[in-house]
C-alpha cells in the first residue's frame, strides 16, 4: 500500500505562557493527540471555533511551529528530518495560503517580484523565463499580465488572495494548507476563490488541508472533514457520511448554530451554553462536557477516545444516541 | 401611521486627499416600532456609514451628511444641537458595535461604564445605578454579575464583552437599537446566543432593531424586513420572505445564490464575477451594471428608479416590473 501524502501521528503542541513576570505560568494545550492522513489530491477540511487549535495545526503541518511531540510523515519521510536536511524540498512539497492576503504579501514588492522571488529561490526556472512563468501563474489564478507591475495595495482583497495562491503554486506543491482563505473576503468574492481552488485541484492534483470555521461551506467542498474542539479531533470522516448525519454533539451544535437561509425559523435549534473553555485548563474527562446538551456524570470523569461508528470516527461516549433510529 | 425612524434621501460624504467620496447616496428607508430591519451588503456598500450617520457618529472621521433627513419620532436628528443629540444617544437610541473591545473603555470597570448612562440619562443615584446594572448584567446572561460588575473589559471573553455592550445599550430602554455587525467578531455558537438574546430583549422591551450585517443567514433568522445595499445605494428593500423568495435585483439574486450552499458537490459554487467598483470611479448609471449579466445599454445612462414590484417591495433595476 502506498504511504499517504501526509500522515500526522499523535501531534501535540503546547505553548508556555506567562511565568516570569505575570506569576501565572501556564501551558496552553493547543493540540492534543491529533492524528489524520491526507491522500494525494484530496481535500481534508478542519473546522472548529477559535481556540480549537485549527490554525496551530496548520502551522505545525507547514513547520512554522514545531510540534511538542508526535510525528509528521510526508510521503513516508519524517518531516523534521526532511526539513533539517533539505529545507527547500520540504517547502516545495507543502505551501500555505493565509487568511489575510494584506498581511502575507510584501507591500513594497510588485506582484512580479513577490511571485518571482519564490521561483528564483527554488530555482523553478531560468531567470530570463521568469517573467513568462509569473505570467502563466497569474493566468492560472485568473489575473492578466497587467498585474505584473502592480503593488498589493492596488489590488482588491480577492485579487490579493489570488496572488497569494499563485505564489504558493509557483513551487508546484503537492499539499496546500489553506488557513481560512476566504474568511476575510466578501461573500460574492468567496465563491470565486473557492471555485478557483477547486479548479486548480482538478487540473494539478494538489491536495488541500482546508482550515475553516464554516461547517456548511466545508461540507460543500471537501472529501473528508475533521471537527476540532479544544485541541482535539472530536469527529472525522468522509464528507458523504458527515453530510448524512453528524454524530458528535459538538459537530451538531456547530452546524446548527451556522445561520442558514431557508431554515425553518420556528424549529428550536439546541443552543450551546457559555463560551469555549480556556485551553490552559481544559475540562476533565470529555473536554466538551461543560457545554454538552447530553452530558452525564461519566463524561466529566472519563475522557472518550476516538472510535469507529457509522463510517467515521467520533470521540463521544454516547454517540450511538445520535444515530437515526433504525 | 408614521414610522419610528424615517430616513429620507440620505447622502453621506467623506473628505479625502483625492476629493470627496460619497459613501452613501440618496438612501431612504424606515423602521417601524418593534420591528427588526436588516441592512445587508458587502464591504464598501455604505451600510455601516449609514448606521453611524444616524447618530452623527461619522463626524469625527471626517464624514458629513450632505443631504437628506433622519426623522426619529418625527424629529429631524440632523437639526439637533450636539447637546440635544446627546440626550437621544444611549437613551432613546442604543447602539452596539462590531468590536466590543474597541467600544469599551479598557481603564474603567464594566459596571462603571454601564451605570454612567443610567446616572446621566435617568439621574439615578450611584447606589441605584449599581443595583440596576447588576440586574442588567443578569438579564443579558452574565453569570455572577455581582463579581463581574467590578471587572475590566480585558477580564471578559468576546461573547461576554458583547453582552456587556448590549446591557449598556439597553440600560435606558431605548425604543431603537442600532446593531452594527454585532456578531461578526464572535464564534458561531456564541453568535447564536447573542442573536437570540437580542431577539428576546427586543420582544420584552418592545424596541425596534436596525441590524447591520453582511450575513444573509443572520438576516433570514432574525429580521422581518431587509434593505440590500450595493456600492452606497439601496438596490432592493422588502420583507425578508419576499426578498429571499422572490429577489428581483440581479445583485440580490446573485448574493442569495452564493450564500445558499447546497450539498451538491458536482458543480462549482455560483459566483458574482468582478469586484465592487472603486469609490472614485463609480459607474454613472446603475452601480452594479459592470458586474451584471443582464445589463444593457440603458443601465449606464442613469440611476435606475425604485420600482414597486409588490406591496412594500422596491427594486432599483430597469428590468423589474411594476406591480399592476
Amino acid at each position: 500500500m502506498n504511504a499517504p501524502l501526509l500522515r500526522a501521528q499523535n501531534l501535540v503542541k503546547e505553548f508556555h505562557t506567562g511565568g516570569r513576570w505575570s506569576g501565572s505560568a501556564g501551558v496552553v494545550h493547543a493540540l492534543s493527540d491529533v492524528s489524520f492522513d491526507i491522500e494525494p489530491g484530496e481535500t481534508l477540511a478542519v473546522v472548529g471555533e477559535s481556540g480549537c487549535g485549527k490554525s496551530t495545526l496548520a502551522r505545525c503541518v507547514t513547520a512554522l511551529n514545531l510540534q511538542t511531540s508526535g510525528t509528521l510523515l510526508i510521503d513516508g519521510q519524517n518531516a523534521q528530518d526532511l526539513l533539517r536536511r533539505e529545507p527547500l524540498r520540504f517547502r516545495r512539497m507543502i505551501q500555505i495560503v493565509f487568511q489575510d492576503p494584506y498581511a502575507s504579501l510584501n507591500p513594497r514588492r510588485t506582484i512580479q517580484q513577490s511571485i518571482g522571488d519564490a521561483l528564483r529561490l527554488h530555482r523553478m526556472c531560468k531567470s530570463k523565463e521568469q517573467r513568462d512563468a509569473v505570467t502563466a501563474l497569474l493566468e492560472r489564478v485568473g489575473l492578466s499580465s497587467d498585474y505584473l507591475g502592480r503593488y498589493p495595495h492596488e489590488l482588491s482583497g480577492g485579487q490579493r488572495q489570488r496572488v497569494a495562491i499563485a505564489r504558493a503554486l509557483a513551487v508546484q506543491p503537492r499539499l496546500m494548507v489553506c488557513d481560512e482563505p476566504v474568511s476575510a473576503l466578501d461573500v460574492s468574492i468567496q465563491a470565486q476563490i473557492i471555485n478557483l481552488l477547486k479548479e486548480i485541484q482538478k487540473a494539478l492534483g494538489v491536495a488541500y488541508l482546508f482550515i475553516s470555521h464554516n461547517l456548511a461551506l466545508v461540507r460543500h467542498i471537501s472529501d473528508r472533514i475533521a471537527v476540532m474542539y479544544l485541541g482535539q479531533i472530536v469527529e472525522i470522516g468522509p464528507a458523504d457520511a458527515m453530510r448524512r448525519n453528524l454524530l458528535h454533539p459538538y459537530s451538531r451544535a456547530l452546524f446548527a448554530a451556522t445561520p442558514e437561509i431557508g431554515r425553518d425559523k420556528t424549529a428550536a435549534t439546541p443552543m450551546l451554553r457559555g463560551d469555549v473553555p480556556s485551553p490552559i485548563n481544559p475540562p476533565s474527562g470529555c473536554r466538551f462536557h461543560t457545554r454538552c446538551p447530553i452530558a452525564r456524570p461519566r463524561c466529566a470523569q472519563e475522557a472518550p477516545l476516538l472510535r469507529e461508528l457509522d463510517g467515521r470516527q467520533v470521540r463521544c461516549h454516547f454517540a450511538e444516541e445520535m444515530l437515526p433510529a433504525a | 401611521m408614521s414610522a419610528l425612524l424615517q430616513v429620507e434621501g440620505l447622502s453621506v460624504q467623506f473628505a479625502t486627499d483625492r476629493g470627496p467620496v460619497r459613501a452613501v447616496e440618496d438612501l431612504s428607508f424606515s423602521v417601524a416600532a418593534g420591528e427588526t430591519v436588516a441592512m445587508v451588503g458587502e464591504s464598501g456598500s455604505g451600510k455601516s456609514t449609514a448606521a453611524l450617520s444616524l447618530l452623527r457618529l461619522i463626524e469625527p472621521a471626517g464624514g458629513q451628511v450632505s443631504a437628506g433627513r433622519i426623522l426619529f419620532d418625527d424629529v429631524d436628528l440632523l437639526g439637533l444641537s450636539s447637546r440635544q443629540l446627546r440626550g437621544v444617544r444611549g437613551s432613546r437610541i442604543g447602539m452596539i458595535f462590531q468590536d466590543p473591545m474597541m467600544a469599551l473603555n479598557p481603564i474603567f470597570t464594566i459596571g462603571w461604564q454601564i451605570s454612567e448612562s443610567l446616572r446621566e440619562h435617568l439621574g439615578l443615584s450611584r447606589r441605584a445605578a449599581r443595583d440596576r446594572t447588576i440586574e442588567l448584567l443578569q438579564r443579558v446572561g452574565i453569570p455572577a454579575p455581582e463579581q463581574r460588575i467590578d471587572q475590566y473589559p480585558h477580564n471578559l471573553s468576546g461573547g461576554m464583552r458583547q453582552r456587556v455592550m448590549i446591557a449598556m445599550a439597553l440600560a435606558c430602554r431605548p425604543s431603537l437599537l442600532i446593531a452594527d455587525e454585532p456578531t461578526t467578531a464572535l464564534d458561531v455558537t456564541v453568535q447564536a446566543q447573542v442573536l437570540a438574546l437580542i431577539n428576546t430583549l427586543k420582544d420584552e422591551f418592545g424596541m425596534a432593531v436596525l441590524l447591520i450585517t453582511h450575513d444573509l443567514g443572520v438576516v433570514w433568522e432574525t429580521a422581518q424586513r431587509v434593505v440590500v445595499m450595493y456600492a452606497g445605494r439601496k438596490v432592493e428593500e422588502g420583507s425578508v420572505s419576499d426578498v429571499f423568495e422572490r429577489p428581483e435585483h440581479p445583485y440580490t439574486r446573485g448574493l442569495l445564490k452564493t450564500a445558499r450552499l447546497t450539498d451538491d458537490r458536482a458543480g462549482p459554487l455560483v459566483e458574482i464575477p468582478g469586484t465592487v467598483p472603486n469609490a472614485f470611479e463609480m459607474p454613472h448609471g446603475c452601480r452594479f451594471a459592470p458586474r451584471c449579466a443582464q445589463a444593457f445599454a440603458r443601465c449606464e445612462d442613469g440611476v435606475p428608479p425604485d420600482i414597486k414590484v409588490a406591496v412594500g417591495h422596491d427594486v432599483a433595476c430597469l428590468l423589474a416590473e411594476r406591480a399592476p
